[in-house]
């Protein structure tokens, strides 16, 4: 009844092209975004933000970068973790070295080189495929993490790799309280995110899906497979580059190489499979998923336990956490290997219809 | 000389404990097309059960003997692997037929939260050891051919000729039993297999199994050396450039894939690490196997990849 496209008709190419051809979807999302930035934060308190809200932008956004690559242009990556780590120590040196360097300069040239870094690492997958490119990327994650602990250059001689960064500021504005590191975090989502949404559906996201379902038959119709490749990986990196640098500079303020480690990188697959491979939105899912899921087992069990008159020591409910979380993760593949996104299309599916089934 | 021929047995010793949990990778990829991550808990959650076993043992049946203690620690450990490998075919991998590999890798990837989670809530979280009665002295050979001979530990070698066993078993277990065969066809062709009535179920858990026991052999000896920890279940990361190296598909290539990284890595970190600060091992052998798969992409022994369109 609702969400239905009867009547609207389309009477211009830009009518046919635009990015939401639904007006309902367009509204939505519109909405979603006016809500995001004027509503959400009279409604939340600061815990929210530290805890909740701010991790799930900045992961979303990773997690977009590795889905470009991983679901758009099927090049499966565990090293996300080391691009995130090159973005924010990149990030980190150009504001440090370079004076007068501004905060958004600093971070938008950390994800440049990570997307330098990308396409250096990128080469092997014009030979090497599949699960063997999967386990070739770990390459990067290791030689990363042991980078960034030994060469004191990267680290401007900071034992252990510490590093912090203080006194944001971007455009006049200081970037210190929660709120205001929400609103930024989220404006470089959403400008991250349509640019996703409009590179999907032009040249560039067409060939990535083209290689993706058959490499050979891609080149053999005129893709270079080089070119889509690598450029896949370069987006896809600066993407990822980006999120370490806001990372590192926003929501940790100091940190180490241990924040960039390999469960980082499990964890944006993690996000991308359960959110659903080639889907923007399921991007945003998966990570929602994967940040509020610990949260809510680390809140919940001690609660549960208290319920049936156990007394749950700390570690206990740790491995608990741990068992819960895989177990959860298995599951969802099980019932859904197409992800939440997926789950997502189906509801619209649905919806179509309702209330009437014909 | 002597010092490089040491660094050199001393890296194929290792090389040959990465080839052991290497081997694992192998035959569940092999048998189902699953690129299984959970070997590396695996091999944690065998070494556990072992070393608490092993510990309780004595206490719950008043047996004395180390020996005897150990032999039924690892009859019981072999039994619950078993049963840790049917719960995995029955509850998750079942209903994954036919995924994409990244959901199957991701799949396993859950199983090895799962097994962490488990494993240290029922068999504790702290430091354990097991003692299996491996001589810890180091000796020295070849003393007529080099000055000094060379300075060799007994537990490396031991554990390089259980290894080797190992390898030689499941050799004869593939090529000349009937499970083995029925392995084989499974792993050549599913549908194949199914239409000529060889039950497919029963075959991944005999797999699974068959990976239990030798995460078991591996965390046997890599506990003893090392005390049984969490940190045990990166040996799996460590392993992997092995099973890229040797290719996926080929239990001789895991075999020559963890000699080779095994020797590289020692010989770098001795010759190169100390030129950019030590600490190399790690990174060095994934980049060694990224060479190899420039050259040859399914890796040294996999089956060619042939496209069509």
């Amino acid at each position: 009844m609702l969400y239905r496209e009867n009547g609207q008709f389309k009477t211009t190419y830009q009518a046919d092209q635009q990015i939401f051809p639904i007006a309902q979807d367009r509204w939505g999302v519109l909405l979603l975004i006016a809500f995001a930035f004027v509503g959400v934060p009279f409604l939340v308190d600061e815990y929210m933000f530290r805890a909740i809200l701010i991790p799930f932008l900045i992961l979303s956004l990773a997690s977009l970068g590795v889905n470009l690559l991983v679901g758009y242009c099927g090049q499966i990556t565990l090293g996300a973790g080391a691009f995130m780590a090159v973005g924010a120590y990149a990030g980190y040196n150009f504001l440090i070295r370079v004076p007068e360097m501004p905060v958004l300069g600093a971070i938008l040239l950390g994800g440049a080189t990570a997307a330098a870094v990308g396409i250096v690492f990128g080469v092997p997958s014009l030979r090497v495929r599949g699960l063997y490119l999967a386990v070739a990327t770990l390459a990067a994650q290791f030689f990363w993490d042991w980078a960034f602990l030994r060469i004191k250059w990267f680290t401007n001689d900071s034992p252990s790799g510490n590093v912090s960064v203080s006194n944001l500021n971007v455009m006049g504005f200081e970037i210190s309280s929660p709120l205001s590191k929400y609103i930024f975090c989220l404006s470089v989502l959403v400008v991250f995110g349509l640019a996703a949404k409009n590179m999907v559906r032009a040249t560039i996201g067409r060939q990535w899906m083209a290689i993706r379902d058959m490499d050979v038959a891609a080149a053999v119709i005129g893709i270079r497979p080089m070119y889509a490749k690598l450029t896949a990986f370069a987006v896809s990196s600066f993407y990822v580059g980006v999120a370490g640098a806001l990372w590192g500079f926003v929501h940790l303020g100091s940190w180490e190489p241990a924040a960039f480690s390999v469960d980082r990188s499990f964890q944006l697959l993690f996000m991308v499979i359960i959110g659903g491979l080639g889907s923007i939105m399921g991007s945003f899912f998966g990570a929602a998923f994967i940040v509020i899921l610990p949260i809510f087992l680390n809140q919940f069990l001690p609660v549960l336990g208290a319920l049936f008159g156990m007394e749950i020591s700390t570690a206990t409910v740790s491995h608990a956490e741990i068992t819960i979380f895989g177990a959860l993760i298995v599951f969802f593949l099980i019932v859904e290997p197409h992800g939440l996104a997926r789950l997502w299309s189906t509801g619209k599916e649905k919806l179509r219809l309702w209330p009437f089934p014909h | 000389m002597s010092f490089f021929i040491e660094t050199l047995l001393g890296g194929l010793m290792t090389g040959m404990l990465y080839a052991l949990v290497a081997l694992g990778f192998v035959l569940i990829y092999k048998a189902s097309g699953v690129f299984n991550f959970a070997q590396g808990a695996m091999v944690l959650f065998a070494a556990l059960a072992m070393a608490r076993f092993s510990e309780w043992i004595p206490g719950w049946l008043g047996i004395e003997s180390l020996f005897l203690a150990n032999l039924i620690a690892i009859v019981l450990t072999v039994v619950v692997m078993f049963v840790v490998a049917w719960l995995v075919e029955r509850l998750a991998l079942r209903h994954l037929v036919n995924q994409n590999e990244a959901t199957l890798l991701m799949a396993t990837l859950g199983i090895t939260y799962v097994l962490d989670g488990v494993g240290q809530t029922i068999f504790g979280s702290d430091i354990y050891k097991i003692d299996v009665g491996m001589p810890k002295d180091p000796v020295i050979m070849l003393e007529s051919m080099f000055e000094g001979g060379v300075l060799i530990n007994k537990e490396d070698f031991i554990a390089a000729a259980i290894a080797a066993i190992l390898v030689a078993a499941l050799t004869l277990f593939f090529q000349k039993t009937p499970t083995g065969r029925a392995l084989r066809a499974v792993a050549d062709d599913h549908q194949a297999a199914l239409s000529v009535g060889i039950p497919l179920d029963r075959i991944w858990v005999i797999v699974w199994c068959v990976a239990g026991i030798t995460a078991l052999v591996a965390g046997i000896i890599w506990g003893s050396k090392l005390g049984v920890q969490f940190s045990l279940s990166t040996v799996a990361l460590r392993a992997l450039p092995v099973v890229i190296l040797g290719g996926l598909t080929s239990v001789p290539g895991a075999i020559i894939g963890g000699l080779i990284i095994g020797v590289g890595e020692k010989l770098s970190e001795v010759y190169l690490g100390h030129y950019v600060g030590g600490g190399i091992e790690i990174w060095f052998a994934y980049m060694l196997a990224l060479v190899f798969l420039l050259f040859r992409p399914q890796g040294l022994f996999g089956e060619k990849i042939i496209d069509r369109v």
